[in-house]
């Protein structure tokens, strides 16, 4: 029986947030606290090796109280347990923090049923670093493997698992053993229209809740903004593109107005019989 | 097979969220499915929200609820193109507990009111469409969701689908409706500094004013306009019969522009930043469009019951108070193991003997009467509009002359009597 526990974040919308000119911060306020949807396949994948192989799916996320939401959704997905570690001294923590916070948080699980896999999202969509992945294995000292496109092969008793890892121009076929971290692309499965009974399995869902004095062995000054040695010197909206011509039409007819807006350029070629 | 429920509501607006409130207080198993993102995310209100109908199912639910300011005026504005007769009541009574009325904004609102249901454990599951009723051997025993596996069974269901529900309609208890029975309104939020407001609608700290719109707000068409105070925000909209705008070939948006920008309206609403833009249906066909609103396993509340009263703008008061009734109901089917419609049939009783069913009776008769002689809105508004300007302008002539002139814009003798003969008609059918 396999334990595969996915890491999931509540995000901010940043489809529809707005930035705040004046401190050019994102305004929080003005998008809804969704699930982040990279995390949404990490849970999809673990339901899907679930179905495969047996098991269980838990979900853990580290997050303020209405975090509760997202783990909602999760269960919608079809996990089967969700985990949140609340506390007003997890606040303001980077990747660092956050990767120590959750490994805490894992080892606590762990203890009740041991955990053969850990699914991460590629990236969260408001930090966007990646790193919290990768900074759980390097804790817990498991090989991470991250951009997984898809899972080939999970082997609880030979200690295995065989992905495919994308690359710029292809894949690559890595096996690592188990307990192992992977970090999923958003192409690895696409994630269905939830059927009812996991609707109202979520509806009446309470997940567990922990606090840091929940936790075990932890070093307070590892956590929250203490914790945190990222120092944001500057954030800023990246600029508006200008100028710039759209072409229209079929491909051939945009290369052809390409090319010819190219010739045009003299700076950039000298065309023979021309000086 | 999924689990049984005792009820089930269709639709998480004011008459769904009352009923499942009350269901899951009564200590019914009561699952609410509404197909929005959350309750509230898609609907549409001016937003006077009543006071004594909400707390009939929160009691001293303003200490908590999420609303936006206690109405203490009310105008009413007969407008001209260039003009208006307006008639008002501020009172500080409404300043105050219990209050009469606020205003609201509904997404907001309706998740509070949701919660609140979930609180009493109702089971609310969002982002889910019913598509119909499950019939077996006559009766209503649950409904077919859009999802996988989504059929769900209950002993009652209740439809609250709102305005044109097409679930009652399924089931033969309503045709669709006349373009003359349905009055489509749109409205568009603005934002505006809570200072700028209380200073521009002369109100004290978090008191609120709402102005009701006749005559040119609408151009003439059968319908009303409408100006309401928020905290930060104001709504304004416009709301005429179907059949108006199909008659005048007008797109209901080129109206809400038009009252935007009319002289009246103008000042009130400069330097505001649209943020939303609505368009709801309101049913407004009153008591002689109502359908069918029991049958064996199945029970119809609130705008899907054509509950709205639109001389008063009430719509959300009936709603919730079809809610509640149908609950009581409800429970007391559940007491004898009966559902059935003999037995259901008690809300309609309770609904049409109480307020509900009285206001709805006592203007049954309007909407067909003021589509049917659109002069008083085309006509006797801008003769009142006259009539006002002539009396208040000061130019010489006296007092008497003036009243001589007015008279006499009333028309020839034959049109004077018309005149009188609507204006018993008017009283009549609102009488
Ligand atoms: C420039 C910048 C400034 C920031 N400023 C602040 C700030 O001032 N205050 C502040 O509080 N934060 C701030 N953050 C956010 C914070 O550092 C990160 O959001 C957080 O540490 C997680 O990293 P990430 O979002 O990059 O996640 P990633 O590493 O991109 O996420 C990868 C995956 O890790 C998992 N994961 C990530 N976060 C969680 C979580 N909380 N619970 C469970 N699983 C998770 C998910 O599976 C996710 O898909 C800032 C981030 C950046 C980039
Ligand atoms: C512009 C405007 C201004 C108004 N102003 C006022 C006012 O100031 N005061 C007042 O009291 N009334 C006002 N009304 C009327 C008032 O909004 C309605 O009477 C009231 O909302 C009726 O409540 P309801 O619960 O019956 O329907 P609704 O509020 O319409 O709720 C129906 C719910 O059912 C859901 N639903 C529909 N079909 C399905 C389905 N198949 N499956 C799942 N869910 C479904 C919808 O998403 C919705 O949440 C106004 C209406 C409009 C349009």
């Amino acid at each position: 029986m396999l334990h595969i526990v996915a890491c999931i974040k509540q995000v901010p919308d940043t489809k529809v947030i707005k930035m705040n000119p004046k401190t050019n911060t994102m305004d929080r306020r003005t998008a809804p606290a969704i699930l982040n949807p990279y995390d949404a396949h990490a849970v999809e994948e673990a339901v899907r090796l679930r179905e495969r192989y047996g098991g269980k799916v838990s979900v853990l996320t580290m997050g303020p109280p209405p975090a509760v939401k997202a783990i909602k959704k999760c269960i919608e997905i079809g996990a089967d347990e969700g985990y949140l570690i609340t506390d007003r001294r997890f606040a303001g923590a980077d990747t660092l923090a956050t990767s120590y916070a959750l490994t805490k948080a894992l080892n606590k699980i762990s203890k009740e049923n041991p955990v053969d896999l850990i699914i991460c999202g590629k990236m969260s969509i408001d930090g966007d670093t990646g790193q919290v992945g990768p900074g759980i294995a390097r804790r817990l000292d498991i090989p991470p493997l991250t951009s997984v496109n898809k899972v080939v092969e999970i082997n609880k008793e030979e200690k295995k698992a065989i992905v495919h890892r994308k690359l710029e121009d292809g894949y690559e076929v890595v096996q690592s053993t188990l307990p192992c971290l992977f970090s999923v692309e958003k192409t690895i499965n696409e994630v269905p229209y939830a059927p009812f009974p996991n609707m109202l399995k979520a509806a009446k869902y309470n997940p567990y809740i922990w606090s840091v004095d929940d936790l075990e062995d932890v070093d307070i000054k590892q956590l929250g903004l203490k914790g945190s040695p990222t120092i944001v010197s500057k954030v800023w909206a990246p600029p508006k593109p200008e100028g710039g011509t759209m072409l229209e039409g079929n491909r051939q007819e945009q290369v052809e107005q390409l090319l010819s807006i190219l010739l045009k350029k003299k700076e950039l070629f000298t065309i023979k019989g021309e000086s | 097979m999924s689990e049984k429920f005792d009820a089930i509501v269709v639709g998480a607006g004011p008459a769904g969220i009352s009923c499942a409130h009350d269901l899951a207080k009564g200590g019914a198993h009561v699952l609410l499915l509404e197909r929005g993102e959350y309750p509230g995310s898609k609907n549409v209100m001016g937003g006077v929200l009543y006071r004594k109908m909400m707390e009939d199912i929160i009691p001293e639910f303003y200490k908590e609820a999420p609303l936006e300011r206690p109405i203490v005026e009310q105008k009413f504005m007969m407008m001209d193109k260039e003009s208006a007769v307006t008639f008002s009541y501020k009172g500080m009574e409404w300043g105050k507990e219990p209050y009469n009325n606020f205003t609201v904004l509904r997404a907001k609102f309706d998740q509070w009111f949701a919660d609140k249901a979930v609180q009493q454990g109702a089971i609310l599951i969002n982002e889910t469409v019913v598509l119909e009723c499950i019939v077996e051997n006559g009766k209503v025993v649950g409904v077919r969701t859009d999802r996988p596996n989504g059929d769900v069974y209950a002993d009652v269901v209740v439809l609250a689908d709102g305005v044109n529900s097409l679930l009652a309609q399924s089931l033969g208890f309503h045709k669709e409706y006349r373009p003359d029975e349905v009055a489509l309104a749109t409205m568009e939020i603005l934002k505006l500094d809570k200072k700028v407001i209380e200073d521009r609608f002369n109100l004290e700290d978090n008191q609120g004013c709402t102005i009701e719109l006749f005559g040119d707000a609408t151009k003439g068409i059968l319908g009303t306009g409408f100006l309401y105070t928020n905290k930060d925000t104001l709504s304004i909209g416009v709301g005429t019969l179907l059949s108006g705008l199909i008659k005048h070939k007008i797109k209901p948006y080129e109206l809400l522009e038009y009252v935007k920008s009319h002289p009246m309206i103008r000042t009130l609403i400069q330097g505001s930043e649209p943020q939303e833009y609505l368009a709801h249906l309101i049913p407004e066909g009153g008591y002689h469009s109502m359908g069918r609103i029991v049958g064996d396993g199945v029970i119809v509340i609130g705008d899907a019951s054509q509950l709205v009263n639109a001389i008063h703008r009430e719509g959300s008061n009936l709603a919730m108070t079809s809610g509640r009734l149908a609950a009581e109901t409800i429970l007391l089917a559940k007491e004898a193991g009966d559902f059935t419609e003999k037995t259901l049939d008690h809300y309609r009783v309770r609904l049409l003997d109480g307020f509900v069913g009285q206001d709805m009776k006592k203007y049954k008769d309007s909407t067909h009467h003021f589509d049917q002689n659109p002069h008083y809105f085309d006509q006797y508004i801008p003769m009142l509009n006259r009539a006002a300007s002539q009396m208040f302008t000061v130019d010489g002539q006296s007092k008497w002359e003036k009243q001589k002139k007015i008279w006499k814009d009333l028309g020839s003798p034959k049109e004077k009597m018309k005149m009188a003969r609507d204006m018993y008609r008017a009283w009549k059918v609102v009488k």
